[in-house]
């Protein structure tokens, strides 16, 4: 299978479903000219001509509202805002539009769109452009919210997005864009709300998406050297969340630890510990750990930014602690 | 095209209709039947009445919150509107979309979207399906002055002339944006200024003069249509009743409310049917208590529906 960049990944998906259904459109900031703020429409307009490849000038609230309307009328739009931090200036048709006319209509205007939005922090891009807010939009109901980890599942679950008949939020990671892995060249897809589980263990789960999952593997391959077997579960889709391959995971393995590079407060962890807690108590040995970016706008000095993010040390802390049981005051370590 | 005699008598009917709807939806309101918002239409008949009279079936609207004469128009579907009202599952959408949220497939009625602006965008969307798919259809977005002071009214515009799309963009300009008049909200108090900028054709119009209104948009539909470039029309008209049903309406006086009155779209243009000899007074009153038993007669549909069960409370969350 050949090895190929997270970011043709998703090129990929695209060329494959523009080419196999002609109502899919993909439009956006720089994505036609430009081929992308970070290259993953690359050759598209070239490919498919600008009817189908559609720059906007920075008016994000209008290109999401383009692919409301659109999609009320059968087309399938795939829109992409540049990051997920511009979201924000389109939340009134994200929100109030693409979840609730499908709603509010009775069944009788399906929204088949998807909104690609890459995220991530670590790069010094200081506290606007650092951002993770996949909580946002996993609170929403009409939605539904993707975060691959993978090149393999970004470009199948990126099919199944654009396949689906509902506003899907596909929530890239900037600092994956580059990562390589296997891709198969035919036609696959992956399921939507389907949890993987990418490593098997024994003693503890780690629940995780989009960077974190990549952080937890090496993690768990320090945690196999000092004898602790942890089981790595990549939720792959955030809403809905697939609750039976989470709950299977810690009936095997009885300790939770969640990383994402979100904020603590409200984030998904805290939805996952409650899931957990309510459908699988009598399986816990411990309370449901957290690791997550530190609660603070994210500072643009390196080394700060550094000791805010979640990182496979504070990974391995943070298990070494749930093996304990034991409930530590820690900063980046939430004990539910 | 100039009104045949038959035209003259629906459309004057069309208008009857979304006033006695309107009053009966307020007296509905008054009686705990109707709930939530209500923003009623009373005073701006001919807006919606004048700019769908020349619109195909294969046209689409889109509309604000203040939508029930466009629906009306569109949908010609007073019972099941009502139903809506009433929050019944034999409402237009079932119950699950209420005053401000009429949809229509069917019909090709877009909503019904209760946030200020929020059409507009979903407008662009519509005309690049259009253009899209080479069909032979334009979009009608109605919206109110307020709508302009949103940016989505700017990006849309820009937008629309920008790619070439066919929408029609009607702002209904009754003077409030809730209790907050133009003047005291636009810098600019003449809004068909405001969309000046965007390289389209700019218009505006007497909203309360129904024959204007269809002048104005029967040009307007068919340039779009042929040109497939958008147009911008202000619609001068006004709101009798307050924003909603809890207006407390100290913003503007009576004898404001009593001058506008004057020129009621609905007694003008009988006016006008009845000293052209197109209609006697006793042929007006005929075709009130027409109305009057039409919406009586969605009032009863709309107690007799059922409201939607329980179970059905997640059916359409998602597709």
């Amino acid at each position: 299978m050949p090895e190929i960049m997270y970011r043709q990944a998703l090129n990929h998906a695209l060329r494959e479903e523009m080419q196999r259904d002609e109502s899919v459109f993909v439009i956006g900031e720089e994505v036609g000219e430009y081929e992308g703020a970070y290259r993953v429409t690359e050759g598209l307009l070239a490919e498919f001509g600008e009817k189908r490849v559609r720059d906007t000038p920075i008016s994000e609230e209008a290109i999401v509202g383009v692919g409301v309307g659109a999609a009320m009328l059968g087309l399938r739009p795939v829109v992409e805002l540049m990051t997920i931090n511009f979201s924000l200036l389109a939340m009134d048709q994200i929100i109030n539009h693409a979840a609730k006319i499908y709603y509010m209509s009775n069944g009788q205007f399906p929204i088949p769109m998807v909104m690609r939005m890459p995220e991530g922090a670590g790069m010094q891009l200081g506290a606007q452009h650092s951002q993770h807010f996949e909580s946002y939009f996993a609170h929403v109901p009409g939605l539904k919210v993707v975060a691959p980890g993978t090149p393999y599942d970004a470009k199948g679950l990126l099919k199944s997005a654009i396949r689906d008949s509902n506003p899907v939020v596909f929530i890239e990671s900037q600092l994956l864009y580059s990562k390589r892995g296997e891709v198969p060249e035919e036609d696959y897809t992956v399921p939507i709300g389907v949890a993987e589980v990418k490593r098997s263990g024994t003693s503890v789960t780690l629940y995780c998406w989009l960077r974190a999952v990549g952080m937890c593997l090496a993690a768990a391959e320090t945690l196999e050297r000092e004898g602790i077997s942890a089981e790595v579960v990549d939720l792959r889709t955030l809403r809905p969340l697939d609750l039976e391959t989470m709950i299977g995971s810690l009936k095997r393995t009885h300790r939770a630890v969640v990383v994402e590079e979100a904020w603590p407060q409200c984030g998904l962890g805290a939805q996952i510990a409650d899931d957990l807690q309510r459908l699988a108590f009598d399986y816990l040995d411990g309370p449901v750990l957290r690791v997550t970016q530190d609660d603070v706008p994210m500072p643009y000095s390196r080394e700060l930014e550094l000791s805010a993010l979640p990182n496979e040390e504070k990974i391995v802390a943070a298990v070494k602690q749930a093996m304990r049981g034991a409930v530590e005051e820690r900063p980046t370590v939430v004990s539910i | 095209m100039p009104l045949s005699r038959q035209d003259k008598i629906d459309l004057l009917r069309e208008m009857m209709l979304m006033r006695r709807f309107e009053e009966k939806a307020h007296e509905m309101y008054e009686s705990r039947k109707v709930g939530g918002f209500l923003h009623l239409y009373i005073g701006q008949e001919a807006v919606a009445s004048g700019f769908t009279w020349p619109i195909e079936p294969q046209d689409y609207i889109i509309g604000a919150y203040r939508e029930h004469g466009q629906a009306l128009a569109r949908c010609a579907e007073p019972r099941a509107i009502m139903a809506e009202l009433f929050g019944k599952r034999d409402g237009l959408c079932g119950g699950r979309g209420g005053s401000m949220h009429l949809f229509s497939k069917q019909r090709r009625f877009l909503g019904g979207t209760a946030i200020v602006g929020g059409g507009l965008p979903i407008a662009l969307g519509v005309g690049f399906a259009i253009t899209y798919r080479e069909e032979d259809a334009i979009c009608l977005c109605f919206f109110g002055d307020g709508a302009i002071n949103e940016g989505s009214f700017h990006e849309s515009l820009n937008l629309a002339s920008l790619w070439n799309l066919p929408i029609l963009f009607i702002c209904e300009n009754n003077r409030y944006g809730m209790g907050t008049s133009v003047e005291r909200a636009s810098a600019v108090p003449n809004l068909f200024r405001r969309a000046q900028c965007y390289g389209m054709e700019v218009q505006t119009v007497d909203g309360m003069d129904v024959l204007s209104v269809i002048e104005m948009a029967e040009r307007c539909v068919n340039c779009v249509r042929s040109e497939s470039r958008p147009i911008f029309v202000e619609a001068i008209t006004y709101r009798y009743r307050g924003h909603s049903m809890s207006d407390p309406g100290h913003y503007r006086s009576r004898d404001e409310v009593e001058e506008w009155r004057r020129r009621d779209p609905i007694a003008l243009f009988g006016n006008v049917l009845v000293s052209e000899g197109t209609l006697s007074k006793q042929d007006i009153e005929a075709i009130s208590a027409e109305c009057e038993r039409t919406i009586d007669e969605s009032v009863a549909f709309a107690e007799a529906s059922e409201p939607p069960p329980r179970e059905s409370l997640y059916e359409h969350v998602y597709a």
